[in-house]
């Protein structure tokens, strides 16, 4: 008996070792806000972090993060929100959301640290590996487990799965692979803090100009109408703005109905756009180049209204119809029920 | 003004991937190579800015195996003074990763005093989005990523009009920056047939990673690349009237 329980004892111990640093896991999500509302990609990145096991602390870094970080407290699963508040910090630029990052990472170490891949993330997250020295793992689409992630390679066109060696995690998560956390049901302490470790020296934010629009927003849209160098002008896409209005779409676009300026770049849907992944995709006028697809072929069901028999898109179309689009999309526009 | 800007032997984008029967990598062998679109405009926008006067000299600068001193000619051909060509080989290449070609770009930027950096936003291979970002963080620079228009007020900063989720932000950076180029910063011009032949004279410098000082080792293992899980194929449908049926029926609209 003792003898057995000596050679098992390495074993035991590795397991325990294993376990205990499964339960020190500890993730810090990074929350994207425009200083009154939580982007909804935060939610999708919250539940990509629980898949990690260990706590979650979201920090919320603004010139006024107070009602953002009331916001998270409440989001299920979160166990902690850190609100760090700081003029300096109007419009989340790199060089002054880092420091306070790392500050907060030097206070209470994490394991990993997760933004969503959106332009906010993707532009931080890179910055933040790099001050610590590990190397950052963009647009996860899946967590297969505290080291190792699956994400995507060539414009979608292979999946790979990595495996980081380095102490901290720093990773941005594609956000329309995971399901929103539930925005109720929680019940963090928010620790409200003033860091003095934002810089103002480098850069300056001067302003944005943001695309006004009252459709859904493309990345968490249910249904989206998209089209592309068929529309033939910026004036033709009305007919897709019509039929998107009545059906409460989301509007996307090409990049080549984006560069001939039919639309503006925020719409772009493809690998250097946006990712999307609704239930409905509708392409209209939309040939389906390698690029545009990595941005939407895992929506649920894909539709292509083309005149083109041979056009790729009609590949991973679950339903295609062959016919002129000037035609079609005001007779669906004329046959559909209004929302 | 001296520019430094980054540039990636890649398989060509009209190109779709083909996954390894081993599930190493993807098939790179026999496969046509080209600039990554991203670094043609980055580059095009250093060479504009020699045109304007605002800068002195541009450095191209491609890591990796002997063919990308191909790019490098594609870069000096393009307009760019001089290149570096750090060799990578075989498995050390395989494994290259942005934290390591961060380091390599940190160091050649402060070896040869440079005030910018420009990277393209990404890398249509690995699409990872990080060298730029990282490059900025090594070097304690401040960042532009996703620029769509870059100016250079006076010699001390630049304006960066970057391309983000909801529309376009302007921010203010001091010199000396990282920039990473999105789509809409330049148009590429195409390199001339003279310019091509003149290209073949300017200088092309060789550094070892070893000689740098910089330690490439990956941090990040590649368990597998696997293929896309295959959708099954559609059905096309006659008129507006089956597709909406379709829908109705199968894909449970409610429109």
């Amino acid at each position: 008996m003792l003898r057995t329980g000596l050679v098992s004892a390495p074993t035991a111990a590795a397991r325990l070792f294993s376990s205990a640093s499964a339960r020190f896991a500890s993730t810090l999500v990074i929350a994207e806000h425009d200083g009154a509302v939580l982007a909804a990609g935060t939610l999708n990145t919250i539940t990509a972090a629980s898949k990690l096991g260990g706590n979650i602390t979201v920090l919320v870094a603004g010139a006024s993060p107070k009602a953002v970080a009331d916001t998270v407290s409440k989001v299920k699963g979160v166990s902690k929100v850190v609100a760090v508040e700081h003029a300096g910090l109007k419009g989340l630029l790199t060089e002054a959301v880092t420091p306070v990052v790392i500050a907060a990472h030097k206070k209470t170490p994490f394991t990993h640290i997760v933004a969503p891949a959106t332009t906010f993330g993707k532009t931080i997250i890179p910055n933040i590996a790099g001050k610590l020295d590990v190397a950052p793992i963009s647009d996860i689409i899946g967590v297969k487990s505290e080291d190792t992630f699956v994400r995507t390679l060539y414009a979608g066109n292979a999946i790979a799965t990595v495996q980081s060696t380095d102490a901290v995690k720093v990773v941005s998560v594609r956000t329309t692979a995971f399901e929103p956390a539930a925005a109720t049901g929680g019940s963090a302490a928010v620790e409200s803090s003033s860091d003095g470790a934002v810089d103002q020296t480098q850069s300056v934010f001067v302003g944005q100009e943001l695309v006004k629009s009252d459709r859904p927003e493309l990345a968490a849209a249910q249904v989206i109408v998209s089209g592309g160098r068929a529309l033939k002008s910026k004036e033709n896409f009305k007919i897709l703005y019509d039929f998107a209005d009545k059906i409460g779409a989301a509007v996307g676009a090409t990049r080549a109905a984006v560069e001939a300026g039919y639309v503006s770049n925020d719409l772009q849907i493809g690998q250097t756009g946006k990712i999307v992944a609704p239930t409905l995709y509708m392409a209209i006028g939309i040939s389906g180049a390698i690029q545009h697809l990595a941005g939407m072929k895992d929506s649920k069901t894909i539709v292509a209204i083309n005149k083109d028999p041979e056009a790729p898109i009609f590949q991973v179309a679950d339903f295609g119809l062959v016919e002129d689009l000037f035609k079609a999309v005001p007779e669906l526009s004329s046959k559909v029920k209004a929302k | 003004m001296r520019v430094i800007v980054g540039v990636k032997r890649v398989v060509d984008f009209a190109i779709k991937a083909r996954v390894k029967a081993d599930k190493t990598g993807v098939v790179t062998e026999g496969v046509k190579h080209s600039m990554n679109p991203f670094d043609e405009i980055a580059l095009e926008q250093g060479i504009r800015l020699k045109e304007s006067g605002a800068v002195k000299e541009v450095i191209a600068v491609s890591c990796g195996p002997t063919a990308c001193q191909e790019t490098l000619r594609t870069a000096l051909a393009m307009g760019a003074d001089r290149a570096i060509h750090v060799p990578v080989e075989g498995a050390a290449y395989e494994t290259l990763q942005p934290l390591a070609v961060a380091k390599i770009f940190k160091k050649l930027a402060e070896d040869n005093q440079a005030n910018l950096v420009l990277f393209g936003k990404q890398a249509i291979d690995d699409d990872a989005n990080q060298t730029a970002q990282l490059t900025s963080a090594l070097l304690n620079w401040p960042q532009g990523a996703f620029a769509a228009k870059l100016s250079v007020e006076g010699g001390s900063k630049v304006k960066v009009v970057r391309e983000i989720d909801g529309g376009l932000e302007t921010i203010e950076l001091n010199l000396p920056a990282v920039v990473s180029a999105d789509l809409r910063l330049a148009e590429p011009r195409y390199a001339s047939l003279a310019n091509i032949m003149k290209a073949k004279k300017k200088p092309l410098d060789k550094k070892t990673p070893e000689e740098l000082g910089v330690d490439i080792k990956p941090r990040i293992k590649t368990l597998s690349v696997e293929e896309p899980p295959v959708r099954k194929a559609g059905i096309k449908v006659e008129n507006v009237d089956g597709l909406l049926q379709k829908l109705r029926t199968e894909a449970g609209v409610t429109f």
